[in-house]
């Protein structure tokens, strides 16, 4: 094959990419998005194992290897995943890219058959330079959230003293050894600079995600996609390939607005997330936050919640990430269908950064067989809540906070939320009176329409669903 | 000397007596309070007979745990703290309650230190100290503690029963057999607890419920309660600080008495509760209106402690004037003793467990703490009040504090954009323009063209990116970013373009990295299918 050949085929891939993505719009159309996604992988890869650049029986071999060893992997993790895995297996994913970029950057850098002179030398060795620090940090960062998530890191964000200054000197290190980077005239010489800029990138990683706590993961998890585009995207640049630049922009760009979308959900700025805490990055500190919500706790028992969902005719449920961890939600399907079943249009109301990645919620509930033209957004759903009798509440906590919308001097105030309290009774679903991820005490529970039904989502839903069968 | 938390050993005791006011049948505990005082670590004593009047007897009270005692004197002489419902007064010849108190005791009860002074002196003198339940600052954080509004409560909903005792017809409308009967009209000045739970009442009884008030704010909590708001033909604001009514101007006075006046020819019974703190109370209903009122009418007067709305109100008493039935009791709460004990009781625990937060049996007088601090009037002997004013009013804040505008960080990253449909600021604009502008100039004098159509392929792609994106339903997006990663796997584009290359480490390296992308590729597309299968209608 050709190189003019290639390059076309390239040209189809990229389409085909897009393509992918476009049909992410609806659900319908979803299914054939990533078959144009496999499609466009297949060609792009054959294209370049049949183009001019490898070279021998040895090396293909090899590559069959690799790729034969990586694929079964990837299935049979992507086999055996439970769909509340998902944020941690997306987090793992990307910290693969970002190694791949690295190894490929290296790679790159100690080959000698690249040969450049004068500003292009500066530019392939910038490029160098900045695909491996992003590959770099990518996978740091995501090993980092993978930990987070999977719960084999605690998910308290964890504060270095003058964490900013510590950034800062990272970043000014970076600098300084690019400069001596590129300052050195052999690749030997080079490959000192580059390993040591390595090691600060990964440190970098670790530290901006370990500042980063549990609930602002849906941010960190889209930022690192991102950063698995952008990885790519410098890769191409390093090796002048299109399509890795076009698909690495794609990737970022689809990363950065998720992110961008995930920050207005809690309407906080972007740089406030990544530096890290709660309260620390902007705005007040909790603590200054107006005055301890006031009233009685009212809490309600199993049988009861099933009498309120059984007598209602508009039920919305608003599940949190407390579902995921109680792996409830087909116990909320179950409850679903027999309540359908007795003719109450019964909807969920699902807020952006509900969960710990962007559509966590919408997930967990396909999979539990939800319909998902009945599962809808905050924006959808939102003014329906007066004309709802009984909204329930699974492991939501922050995103229900009425004190967002009621107390200028909240820490949340201005984050969008879900009006529960607008219903005619509002039920919480909640292991005990903690305060959510935010810190902030929430209002909803001491309103005179809430009922609070303590213990575990999943037991607690079980014995809803046993008293409605009943 | 003073019981502070380290001079104590043992438990407090908190001592009830009866109450010595002609015609009060309060008392200041319930056996229900006093079972949760004694779990706080509290002793009890409790005089006997002080709950009689309230339906609560002796044996209740001892059932509870509480200890009784024969006369008041033992009580005051034991008890280190003193539950009462009215301020100390004087009984018999020369004796005083507060002579009775013990040097470094504590008295909770009503105070109403602005009009006491001389009492307030006198308790001082006794180096005691006392909080006034009447002092409760009115702010969210106490309100489970302010007696004040649950007497209120309790006086609006006896007014009614008060009113319609006196009033000769239905409530409610109906139609009989034997004719037609209209629903009764009636009237409510202020809206505050007492005008609120008035207005409750009188429209679960059936009848046709007007309210007014000064205050715009609460006209849709008139509205809630099922009464129709009127205000009078002009526009001015009274709420005042902490959450009370301020007086107001005179071309609005003359408005609102207009509104009464036309209100009064109308109903056919007026409840008033209008009171501005420290003021005598105003006159809002003049003789002439009464005099306009259908005969059978009912005026009940909550404000006749001080002085009354309404010109014909002798207080403490009921009287007729014109076939109006004006009644100007005071003691409202008292002739529901049983519920107005039982709710006062519980607002002392309330406050109880706000002094003994460590559930030792022993208060800490804690004047840091805003609720407890305002409460307070005398601190061991030494007058404290009036306290600092309250920060905050109990009404909603009138404007929302404007969000501060966050100026948009221009970002150096392609796609950090703003959203679709979100109109960025000019300036904003202006500026990620300019700065863009200098990049790509920059970058325009200095790249080889070879890099300058990568770039281009770069910025087109990104602006590509940003528009599919935005497309993607929220549904989708764990499948969006599992897909996205799949594809990012495209980088083993560039592990195979570098395998051939000369070298072991080379070929070792671009080896992993095409094993570590294999995982990705095959990985990723498998789940989003995995995933994408499950959504379904």
């Amino acid at each position: 094959m050709n190189e003019g050949l290639m390059t076309v085929a390239y040209i189809g891939a990229t389409i085909l990419f897009i393509l992918s993505l476009g049909g992410l719009s609806h659900p319908e159309t979803s299914r054939r998005g990533n078959l144009f996604g496999i499609i466009g992988m297949t060609i792009a890869v054959v294209a370049t194992l049949l183009g001019p650049r490898i070279t021998g029986v040895s090396n293909y071999a090899n590559i069959m290897i690799g790729m034969a060893i990586g694929a079964s992997l990837g299935v049979f993790a992507a086999i055996r995943v439970k769909m509340t895995q998902m944020p941690e297996l997306v987090a793992l994913m990307h910290s693969l890219v970002g190694l791949a970029a690295c190894l490929v950057g290296f790679a790159n850098f100690i080959d000698p058959t690249a040969h450049f002179t004068g500003a292009e030398r500066t530019i392939h060795e910038v490029e160098i330079y900045i695909g491996i620090l992003i590959g770099a940090v990518t996978f740091s960062g995501s090993v980092i959230a993978f930990g987070k998530l999977s719960g084999k890191i605690g998910g308290k964000p964890m504060l270095l003293p003058a964490r900013h200054m510590l950034n800062l000197g990272l970043l000014v290190g970076v600098i300084v050894i690019g400069k001596w980077f590129l300052e050195t005239e052999t690749p030997e010489a080079g490959l000192a600079p580059l390993v040591l800029m390595t090691l600060i990138s990964l440190a970098f990683g670790v530290h901006m995600v370990m500042a980063i706590g549990g609930a602002d993961m849906p941010v960190v998890v889209s930022m690192l996609n991102s950063y698995s585009g952008w990885a790519a995207s410098a890769t191409g640049f390093m090796l002048s390939n299109d399509l890795l630049i076009v698909v690495g922009a794609l990737v970022g760009s689809s990363g950065a607005i998720l992110s961008y979308i995930m920050c207005r959900a809690m309407n906080r700025q972007f740089i406030a997330v990544i530096a890290g805490g709660f309260g620390t990055g902007g705005g007040t500190a909790p603590a200054a936050g107006g005055e301890a919500p006031q009233g009685e706790v009212q809490s309600i028992s199993a049988s009861e919640t099933a009498e309120m969902l059984r007598s209602a005719s508009n039920v919305i449920i608003v599940p949190g990430y407390g579902m995921a961890v109680a792996q409830a939600q087909h116990t909320v399907f179950e409850i679903t269908t027999v309540l359908r079943a007795k003719g109450v249009n019964v909807r969920f109301g699902i807020h952006p950064v509900a969960g710990r990645m962007p559509g966590h919620m919408n997930v967990l509930l396909a999979e539990a067989k939800v319909p998902y033209d009945i599962v809808l957004e905050m924006d959808e759903l939102n003014h329906d809540f007066p004309q709802t009798d009984v909204a329930m509440v699974i492991g939501a906590n922050d995103i229900v906070n009425p004190a967002a919308q009621e107390d200028p001097n909240s820490p949340i105030a201005g984050m969008p939320v879900l009006e529960v309290w607008k219903a005619k009774t509002s039920i919480v679903m909640k292991r005990s009176m903690a305060s959510g991820y935010a810190g902030v005490d929430n209002p909803l529970f001491y309103k005179e329409n809430n009922r609070m039904l303590f213990g575990d989502a999943k037991k607690m839903l079980d014995e809803v669903l046993n008293s409605l069968r009943a | 000397m003073f019981h502070s938390a380290e001079e104590v050993t043992g438990a407090m005791k908190i001592g009830i007596p009866k109450e010595i006011y002609p015609g009060e049948s309060r008392v200041a505990a319930s056996p229900d309070s006093v079972r949760s005082l004694i779990k706080l670590g509290f002793q009890v004593v409790v005089e006997s007979g002080a709950g009689a009047e309230s339906q609560f007897l002796d044996a209740h009270f001892k059932e509870a745990g509480a200890e009784i005692l024969p006369d008041a004197k033992s009580v005051w002489g034991t008890a280190e703290i003193i539950f009462k419902v009215r301020a100390p007064m004087e009984f018999g010849k020369n004796k005083h309650e507060a002579d009775l108190l013990r040097e470094g005791c504590t008295l909770i009860s009503f105070i109403w230190p602005a009009q006491n002074k001389e009492l307030m002196d006198r308790l001082a003198s006794r180096k005691v100290n006392v909080l006034a339940m009447d002092s409760v600052p009115r702010i969210s954080r106490a309100q489970k503690l302010d007696a004040l509004s649950s007497m209120a409560n309790i006086a609006g909903y006896r007014a009614v029963v008060e009113a319609a005792h006196a009033f000769g017809r239905f409530f409610t409308g109906q139609i009989t057999a034997a004719g037609k009967v209209p629903p009764a009209k009636v009237f409510v000045i202020g809206a505050g607890v007492a005008g609120l739970a008035a207005i409750g009442a009188a429209s679960g009884l059936g009848a046709i419920v007007r309210a007014t008030d000064t205050r715009p704010e609460v006209r849709d909590q008139v509205k809630s309660m099922g009464a129709e708001f009127v205000s009078p033909n002009i526009e001015e604001e009274g709420t005042g600080v902490g959450g009370y009514a301020k007086v107001m101007s005179e071309a609005y006075q003359k408005a609102q008495v207009d509104m009464v006046a036309k209100q009064a020819a109308e109903v056919d019974i007026i409840i008033t509760t209008a009171l501005i703190p420290g003021k005598p109370a105003p006159k809002l209903i003049t003789k002439a209106m009464v005099d306009s009122m259908k005969p059978g009418s009912v005026i009940v007067d909550l404000a006749a402690e001080q002085g009354g709305n309404c010109e014909y109100t002798v207080p403490h008493q009921k009287v007729v004037h014109n076939e109006v039935t004006i009644i100007g009791y005071a003691d409202l709460p008292s002739r529901l003793a049983r519920q107005s004990s039982q709710l006062y009781a519980t607002n002392l625990l309330r406050l109880t467990e706000e002094l003994c937060k460590t559930k030792d049996g022993v208060i800490n007088v804690n004047m840091d703490d805003e609720v407890i601090r305002g409460t307070t009037v005398i601190k061991e002997g030494t007058i404290t009040w009036p306290p600092p004013p309250p920060k905050l009013s109990a009404a909603p804040a009138k404007p929302a504090a404007p969000a501060k505008p966050v100026p948009a960080k221009p970002e150096s990253k392609g796609g950090h954009g703003h959203g679709a449909g979100e109109p960025a600021s000019a300036q904003s604009v202006l500026a990620t323009g300019l700065i863009g502008a200098v990049l790509f100039g920059l970058v325009g004098m200095s790249a080889p063209a070879a890099f300058l159509a990568h770039f281009t392929v770069f910025v087109l792609a990104c602006f590509i990116g940003y528009m599919v994106i935005w497309n993607v339903t929220p549904a989708l997006h764990t499948p969006l970013m599992s897909v996205t990663n799949a594809i990012s796997s495209i980088i083993v584009i560039g592990a195979l373009i570098q395998i051939s290359s000369p070298g072991t480490l080379i070929t070792l390296l671009a080896g992993l990295a095409i094993g570590l992308t294999a995982v990705n590729m095959f990985g990723g597309f498998w789940v989003t299918q995995r995933m994408l299968r499950m959504f379904q209608r």
